[in-house]
């Protein structure tokens, strides 16, 4: 490519361009001489009206509404996609909360008052409900068997005359209070009533905790004095 | 013997599943591994360094190779264990003293899981060391953090499958943890004010009940043999890609100044 030509085009090019064109269009000619000579007729040329892009919807009034259209189609399936997957994952964690439980009842009757021994620990019950119901001169309480430290079982030891919790250690007084091991807190009872034939009833859904000072309450300790 | 090895190796089943040859150049190395769907989550190349069993341990392989042999032998073992409160201690009594080569099957199940958190967290403290949680590596330390709490949970749900007083008492103390849990625990901060109660909060969920139970054992198994390996799986595929587009394995200091 001989350079004189694009030199000469340089100096023509402007004062060509000056009556048709901005003052802009001829500066960029001037930035890139050495493209000039494929440029110099598409300045020359005069612009004619901007071909409007097809895919451009025309200019309107949108009134009160911020969204075009196809933006609100648009956001309205991603809503819909995203209401879908959001109804599913609470669909799915819901599935996981059955509506039937079999477990044991939480209220059981424990035979009449008569039957138990004054003094004693009575494990009869520990196997399928995790209660000791224990018989004082005055009457009855019903401990619950989850030791407070992790949840295991603990074991009554007759000869040291304490609960003993084999996971970690925990040891409880015959009153529940405990006194060794881990455990932050004394063992929990149960209410303990008799129902309408005479039977001891124990209900495990509601709870008594010495900490709270709810081992007074009516009902933490059932009041038996008879033979 | 020969000639029929060449027929078939001119078979399309054989050029399908071989596409290259064992051509010992740059380019056909490099494709060896682009054109393998499971090596290609590996680097194409592996600087020398890496290859230095005093850098690396080889921990993040030898987790993957115990990950491996649970997963096939785990396999093997769901073919006798049954899921329910009824059977599954005596299925894995039946395991371990009446199925013929049951009691290896299971015992490497049992050490390769074990040792599996033993390398994991080697592997972890070794990128610890060498330093190679810092940028650009530092989401794939965030990866192999969950892929570290996908292994302890692993463990955690295969405990409970013996169905034998240890794991049963030993999954009720861990999953007594989860009544504390802040807001979705019925023993934990703010639950009781959200409603949270022992038959609604985050413990049940796992539970599926009350207390550790038949529907435990379920739930535990499918966690085990199913969900958890399907996205410790995925999780892993990302792990090892992230090593490849992090520039693989880091190296010291003194080794780039030499390559450079």
């Amino acid at each position: 490519m001989p350079e004189e030509n694009v030199g000469n085009r340089q100096t023509v090019a402007p004062t060509a361009i000056k009556p048709e064109s901005s003052p802009a269009e001829a500066q960029r000619s001037l930035r890139s001489p050495g493209t000039a000579a494929d440029e110099v007729p598409t300045i020359v040329a005069v612009p004619g009206p901007r071909k409007a892009k097809q895919d451009r919807p025309p200019a309107i009034d949108q009134g009160i509404w911020r969204m075009n259209r196809r933006n609100f189609l648009s956001v309205a399936g991603w809503l819909g996609f995203l209401g879908f997957i959001f109804a599913s994952v609470v669909g799915a964690l819901r599935y996981m909360f059955p509506r039937v439980l079999f477990e044991p009842p939480e209220k059981f009757k424990a035979g009449f008052p008569d039957e138990y021994v004054i003094g004693e620990v009575n494990e009869k019950y520990k196997d399928e409900q995790r209660v000791w119901i224990v018989r004082e001169r005055e009457g009855f309480y019903a401990l619950i068997a989850i030791c407070t430290h992790l949840g295991c079982t603990p074991r009554w030891l007759q000869a040291e005359e304490k609960f003993k919790c084999p996971c970690h250690g925990s040891g409880y007084y015959k009153d529940g209070i405990n006194f060794e091991g881990p455990t932050p807190r004394p063992l929990e009872r149960a209410m303990i009533t008799l129902a309408d034939d005479g039977q001891i009833l124990v209900d495990k859904s509601i709870k008594f905790r010495y900490e709270l000072g709810e081992w007074g309450k009516p009902g933490s300790f059932l009041k038996y004095t008879g033979t | 013997m020969p000639g029929l090895m060449e027929k078939f190796r001119k078979t399309d089943v054989y050029k399908s599943i071989f596409r290259h040859s064992y051509q010992d150049t740059q380019r056909n190395r490099a494709l060896q591994i682009v054109d393998n769907v499971f090596l290609h989550l590996h680097p194409v190349r592996v600087s020398r360094h890496a290859t230095n069993l005093s850098y690396t341990w080889g921990m993040g392989g030898i987790t993957l190779l115990l990950f491996l042999v649970t997963i096939i032998t785990g396999v093997i073992l769901m073919f006798y264990y049954r899921p329910t409160a009824q059977y599954a201690y005596e299925d894995m009594k039946y395991l371990m003293n009446d199925v013929p080569f049951g009691p290896l099957i299971r015992n490497m199940h049992r050490w390769a899981a074990h040792a599996m958190v033993i390398t994991v967290m080697l592997h972890m403290f070794r990128v610890f060391l060498t330093g190679s949680y810092k940028p650009p590596r530092q989401f794939n330390w965030v990866v192999g953090v969950i892929l570290l709490v996908l292994t302890f949970l692993l463990s955690f749900t295969g405990y409970l499958l013996p169905w034998d007083q240890l794991s049963i008492w030993a999954v009720t103390v861990g999953t007594n943890m989860a009544r504390a849990t802040p807001l979705l625990g019925h023993e934990g901060p703010f639950g009781p004010e959200l409603g949270m109660r022992p038959d609604n909060d985050v413990r049940f969920l796992l539970l599926g009940g009350t207390q550790v139970g038949p529907p435990t054992l379920l739930r535990f198994y499918v966690l085990h043999c199913i969900f958890l390996p399907l996205v410790a799986s995925i999780f892993m595929a990302v792990h090892f890609w992230r090593v490849r587009k992090d520039g693989g394995i880091s190296g010291p200091e003194t080794v780039k100044r030499i390559s450079s």
